[in-house]
């Protein structure tokens, strides 16, 4: 059957769409259908199969069994190309553009059917208007680099555009974005509903589903759980369901806010960058005390991992001063600031928190190797080392299937409780934990945030960055907005609002909110 | 039905002993196809080099003296490469060290006899580790990529090496080469052909072996290689670290130049630039950075050329040795990635093209 | 002899001399462009020398010996292309490897493709043709700058192919695509560009023109043939790559540098005047020249951020099926 449907509207339809990865059953019988002019917030927890079920749809990967229809006829997806030429773009978390090309470049690369030397005048022409009539604000000879997050992602929006897409499918599109910049891209893809256009778009936010979609459609573990119209979903506790399979907490268990003294304290740090222009840290000044979890929201890229990083010695400091557990730490070496009684859960876990090759024995003992605890005269007793693992691995839940296990083939849960483990076994009175929740699933998630709260009530000072305010809000005591590099302001976290904070995010000075 | 290689949910151990055999064997394959081109008999030319490399127990003692260089130019570039500091400057360290030692043995006469021997081991080891530890420190500081530097700096030195035996430090009879040095600060015999400097070889395996394997450091250095930016966050200085394990591995690639001018040249010549070095590379990868399997994989290297000597009274290309060496790197080039993935056949799926 | 002559003479043999390192340069700068480091190139040039040379000696078609040292070129190259593309091995060692190989194989091979009468050894033999300079009458008597049209057709071949390659790189479509390839892999993957097949397609281009390079140099700038005869050239070809910015249009600058440099040499000899500084030193002040703004460009590279930036992707194994 080439032709399936008979309703004129439907754009796209996927049917029992089954994929497997080594060891996953990432989609299990999938079925999703796409109206003409209808934004589908595609739901789900991470893993849940979101992505890969729109990676074939625009050629990335192949099913394993089941088929895809487009405006009506059945399609074979085997490339990005293919899937361009049935009209279907896709805009991933992250962006497909060459950074040291400009614009225009970018918008064509690639394209078969250019001369030899594409004509540029003509290209830029057309890159002008399309961006004219979508409010785009896309400018063609600007270099990809110099340009900031939101831009680009109107330039890949702009791409996809100039090819001639019509059903553009965009992953996690607002994870990079404040709210208004948000609003606006709602804006934008509104003016292009309005042309016929259709779009799908991959989130794990609910917010975002109830605000911006027509439909919603549910996955989890590989399987398709629901899908129905937005406006007939009641209440946002029925979507998380609905993603999780069973009541997610809300909120979590705390202690009483008993701080006691200051464990950290930021004095005016200012971090320039190589080069000139604007600083990466202006003028940042905040303190944290014992027994307190205090937050930095922000869009991700205003200086959030560089203030980490600042702190914990990786990041030269221009002016300021940083003191730790009431020692002058500033500019000192990782090593001194370790010693000083500060655990750090870095960003990038696979970058800076593991040695992927390395067991997770060893990875265990990596804040302690020093000590008397795991070496005698420089050597490195094993039989210590096996018994402190086998502690750890049982005390934090890891599941490995031994300690000699490198790393690297550890989930990405697992990977974040070695870390957790490690950091928080040797923690002297100051945690930072930078985004510590990334691309965790919910009970992963859950198990993180309990840990940092249980750190706070034992009287250590929690730094806590984070992207979702809904964590924040449901964590910390203090909450702290940076925006290009500043702090806008530092407000209680029972007395904080969304709105005020997604003001703050958005480079709105305090006095206007 | 296509051919595929996907990702192992662990590292296979079978293949890991495997690989290196096995394309050691195919290497051999390939040498034979080389010498069948060219109208050489590839057994009777294998023969004459495994004849040449151990048919007698001279030729046996002439294979072990020459493992011995490089076996410890093997382990010099183990070190480095452990940290992937890709140190391709073992022959210019090496240098160094004849460099150094016969500086002591032509200039210091102000020594007593029986110290010129130890000073200028000494002499010669610390001109290799400052040779290594210019590119570890132009790393260091600057980022400057080691690769092209330690490259630069082997015929920085070997030209200023031609200098010294040309030139400056030539000794009065003859076109080239400095004075032998004096026969009492020669480094012994013990064996037919064999020196002492085989002890120094070996028991600096096994202090390798224990440092990299048991010590933090060796710990530190691990993590730095396999990971230099999460070793740098858990405190370990990725600059001193650096500088340390080039200064210790110019300094051992010294000490191969050291041993084996005080033991079978006695003197800085033309053909300093012995290749050892470059072999050492082979060596160090091919034994996995393993100090115990760069013995195994050093006489074999040493078997090849001192085989390949043997080929020319035979009238066969000498050149053969060198080809072989090159050869036998490239098929467990191939083979490493069998480690990691596996071969899989595609049928009927087809996975979007690459 | 004046100074004018003397710097013309000067000119005259950087332009010979330079003319084999531009060509391995070019190949090169388009190999790492798309992400491929080649360390074989020593090797590949040694075996382009022994390969042209050979076919020269034995066949007097001299255009047949320079199709042939492509064509080895290519081959070592591919070898270095399927292990790194393909089987994902560090770049590092495999460019080594193929230097070795090339190296021992060219050795080999020039002991055996030779006359009978010389024990099959190409060693000292001559060939009877050879690219030798062609003068254009008129301009080639302006003083100075008449020494670049007083060289041979491979010299003159490049006037035309130096720009070029500038303007395929930054002005055609292709270029976007090899520029792409090595900046960021996973993108060119996504716009839907088979990023071995472009890796594989230039580093086989790198080694054409390496063996080309190698082959300026047996048939026309010695010409002859003698083991090791490139004398580590193919290394600095590397540094080249590096000191023109991965841009095909600054090759020209850096070779005239160090090809300048290391005709010094030899130009003073001729001219007939002494040697104050030792031939040694001269020898090998190229590589330390190369050490020297290597370290420089490093430095200015961090200062301003990206201004020489290297290929993100270079030496950086690319699979599209890792998750």
């Amino acid at each position: 059957m080439s032709e399936m449907n008979t309703d004129e509207t439907l754009v796209v339809r996927m049917v029992n769409i089954t994929k497997h990865f080594p060891g996953v059953l990432a989609n299990d019988s999938v079925n999703l259908d796409l109206h003409r002019g209808e934004v589908l917030a595609l739901l789900g927890e991470n893993g849940a199969g979101k992505s890969t079920l729109m990676n074939m749809l625009v050629g990335l990967y192949r099913p394993d069994s089941g088929e895809i229809y487009v405006k009506g006829k059945l399609a074979e997806i085997n490339s990005p190309q293919d899937s361009m030429a049935l009209g279907i773009g896709m805009i991933h978390q992250e962006f497909m553009l060459v950074g040291n090309m400009t614009v225009a470049e970018n918008i064509i690369l690639g394209m078969k059917d250019l001369p030899f030397v594409p004509p540029m005048a003509e290209i830029k022409a057309k890159i002008t208007e399309l961006s004219k009539r979508y409010g785009l604000q896309v400018y063609p000879d600007k270099v990809i680099q110099d340009l900031s997050v939101g831009e680009q992602q109107r330039v890949e929006i702009l791409k996809l555009l100039y090819r001639g897409a019509d059903i553009l499918i965009l992953d996690e599109p607002t994870a990079v974005l404040t709210p208004g910049e948000a609003r606006d891209l709602n804006e934008i893809l509104k003016k292009m509903l309005a042309e016929g256009k259709s779009a799908i778009f991959i989130t794990h936010k609910m917010d975002e589903v109830m605000e911006f979609s027509h439909t919603v459609q549910v996955l989890r573990r590989g399987k398709s759980v629901s899908s129905c119209p937005t406006n007939t979903i009641k209440r946002v506790q029925d979507l998380a369901n609905m993603m999780v399979g069973r009541d997610i907490l809300f909120s979590l268990d705390r202690g009483p806010y008993k701080p006691t003294d200051v464990k950290v304290e930021a004095k005016n740090l200012t971090v320039l960058p190589i080069g000139g222009g604007k600083p990466v840290l202006d003028n940042v000044s905040f303190s944290i005390r014992g027994g307190e979890i205090f937050g930095i929201a922000g869009v991700a890229g205003n200086g959030q991992q560089q203030l980490t990083e600042a702190l914990t010695g990786l990041l030269h400091v221009d002016s300021g001063n940083i003191l730790l557990n009431g020692k002058d730490m500033t500019n000192k070496t990782p090593l001194q600031v370790i010693k000083t009684g500060v655990s750090h859960i870095p960003a990038d876990r696979g970058r800076m928190g593991v040695v992927g090759d390395m067991s997770v024995g060893d990875n265990l003992s990596m804040k302690k190797y020093r000590t008397d605890e795991l070496s005698s005269h420089s050597v490195i007793k094993r039989n210590w080392v096996r018994k402190f693992a086998d502690h750890l691995i049982e005390a934090f839940t890891i599941k490995t299937p031994s300690q000699d296990t490198s790393v690297k083939f550890l989930s990405g849960g697992n990977i974040q409780k070695t870390i957790l483990a490690r950091e928080i076994d040797s923690c002297g009175g100051i945690l930072i934990a930078v985004y510590p929740s990334r691309g965790l699933d919910v009970g992963a998630t859950e198990s993180v945030r309990q840990n940092l709260i249980k750190q706070r009530d034992k009287g250590n000072a929690v730094l806590l960055v984070s992207e979702e305010l809904e964590e924040l809000l449901m964590v910390a005591d203090k909450i702290a907005v940076m925006f290009e590099g500043r702090i806008m302001d530092i407000v209680d976290a029972d007395k904080a609002s969304t709105e005020k904070l997604g003001m703050l995010m958005a480079g709105v000075e305090r006095e206007e909110v | 039905m296509r051919l595929g290689l996907e990702k192992r949910d662990f590292r296979s151990k079978r293949m890991t002993v495997l690989v290196p055999i096995i394309s050691l064997l195919i290497s051999f394959l390939l040498g034979a196809i080389v010498l069948g081109i060219s109208n050489a008999n590839p057994l009777q030319t294998y023969g004459a080099m495994l004849k040449g490399a151990f048919g007698s127990q001279t030729k046996i003692q002439y294979t072990i003296a020459k493992a011995i260089p490089l076996l410890l130019c093997g382990l010099a570039v183990g070190i480095a490469f452990r940290l992937k500091f890709w140190n391709i400057g073992a022959e210019g360290q090496y240098v160094a060290g004849v460099i150094g030692i016969t500086w002591v043995m032509q200039f210091w006469t102000f020594l007593p006899e029986m110290l010129l021997l130890p000073v200028g081991m000494l002499v010669g080891v610390l001109c290799g580790a400052f040779w290594g530890g210019i590119p570890g420190a132009l790393k260091a500081q600057w980022s400057v990529d080691e690769t092209l530097s330690t490259l630069m700096m082997n015929y920085i030195i070997i030209g200023y090496a031609e200098y010294l035996y040309i030139n400056a430090w030539k000794a009065p009879r003859g076109n080239m080469g400095t004075v032998l040095y004096p026969n009492s600060a020669w480094l012994p015999r013990i064996w037919g052909r064999v020196h002492s400097g085989v002890y120094f070889a070996l028991i600096l395996v096994v202090i390798l072996w224990f440092v990299l394997y048991k010590t933090r450091w060796g710990f530190e250095l691990n993590m730095i290689g396999k990971n230099r930016r999460a070793a740098q966050c858990q405190g370990v200085s990725i600059k001193r670290n650096i500088i340390l394990a080039m200064i210790v591995s110019g300094g051992i690639a010294g000490l191969a130049g050291v041993i084996d001018s005080a033991a079978v040249t006695h003197q800085l010549t033309k053909g300093v630039n012995s290749g050892y070095g470059f072999t050492g590379i082979i060596i160090a990868w091919m034994s996995g950075l393993n100090p115990f399997v760069s013995i195994v994989v050093a006489l074999i290297m040493a078997a090849l050329e001192t085989g390949s000597d043997a080929l020319q009274l035979m009238k066969l290309p000498a050149a053969m040795g060198e080809v072989m060496q090159g050869l036998i790197l490239i098929p467990l080039l191939a083979g490493s990635i069998f480690t990691e993935y596996k071969l899989v056949v595609h049928t009927n799926h087809k996975e979007a093209t690459v | 002899m004046n100074l004018l002559d003397f710097i013309t003479k000067l000119l005259a043999a950087t332009l010979a001399m330079g003319t084999s390192l531009t060509y391995a340069t070019l190949g090169e700068v388009y190999t790492e462009k798309t992400g491929i480091l080649n360390l074989g190139m020593e090797g590949t040039m040694l075996m382009g020398a022994l390969a042209g040379f050979a076919t020269a000696f034995n066949t007097g078609n001299l255009f047949l010996a320079l199709l042939v040292s492509m064509l080895v070129g290519a081959l070592l190259s591919l070898i270095h292309a399927f292990l790194c593309i393909t089987m994902r091995a560090n770049q590092v060692v495999a460019g080594l490897s193929i230097t070795m190989f090339g190296t021992g194989l060219a050795n080999f091979l020039g002991q055996r493709l030779g006359p009978a009468s010389n024990n099959f050894n190409l060693t000292g033999m001559n060939i009877t043709n050879k690219f030798s300079n062609i003068a254009i009458p008129g301009l080639s008597e302006i003083p100075v700058i008449g020494a670049l049209f007083d060289v041979s057709l491979l010299t003159y071949a490049l006037y035309f192919i130096l720009p070029f390659s500038w303007f395929f790189m930054y002005k055609t479509k292709h270029g976007m695509v090899v520029r792409a390839v090595g900046e960021n892999p996973r993108t060119a993957a996504a716009m839907g560009i088979s990023v071995s097949k472009i890796r594989y397609l230039y580093t086989l281009i790198g080694g054409m023109f390496a063996g080309l390079g190698g082959a300026c140099l047996s048939l026309s700038f010695i010409p002859s043939w003698n083991e090791g005869m490139t004398g580590g050239k193919g290394w600095i070809v590397i540094a080249l790559v590096i000191f023109s910015t991965w841009n095909p249009g600054r090759v020209v600058i850096g070779t005239l540098v160090f090809g300048g440099i290391t005709s010094l040499q030899f130009s003073l000899q001729a001219a007939g005047l002494k040697m104050v500084i030792p031939s040694q030193f001269l020898g090998f002040s190229p590589y330390l020249i190369t050490l020297v703004v290597l370290t420089a460009m490093t430095i200015i590279n961090q200062k301003k951020k990206g201004s020489f930036a290297s290929p993100s992707a270079l030496s950086v194994p690319f699979a599209i099926d890792d998750k």
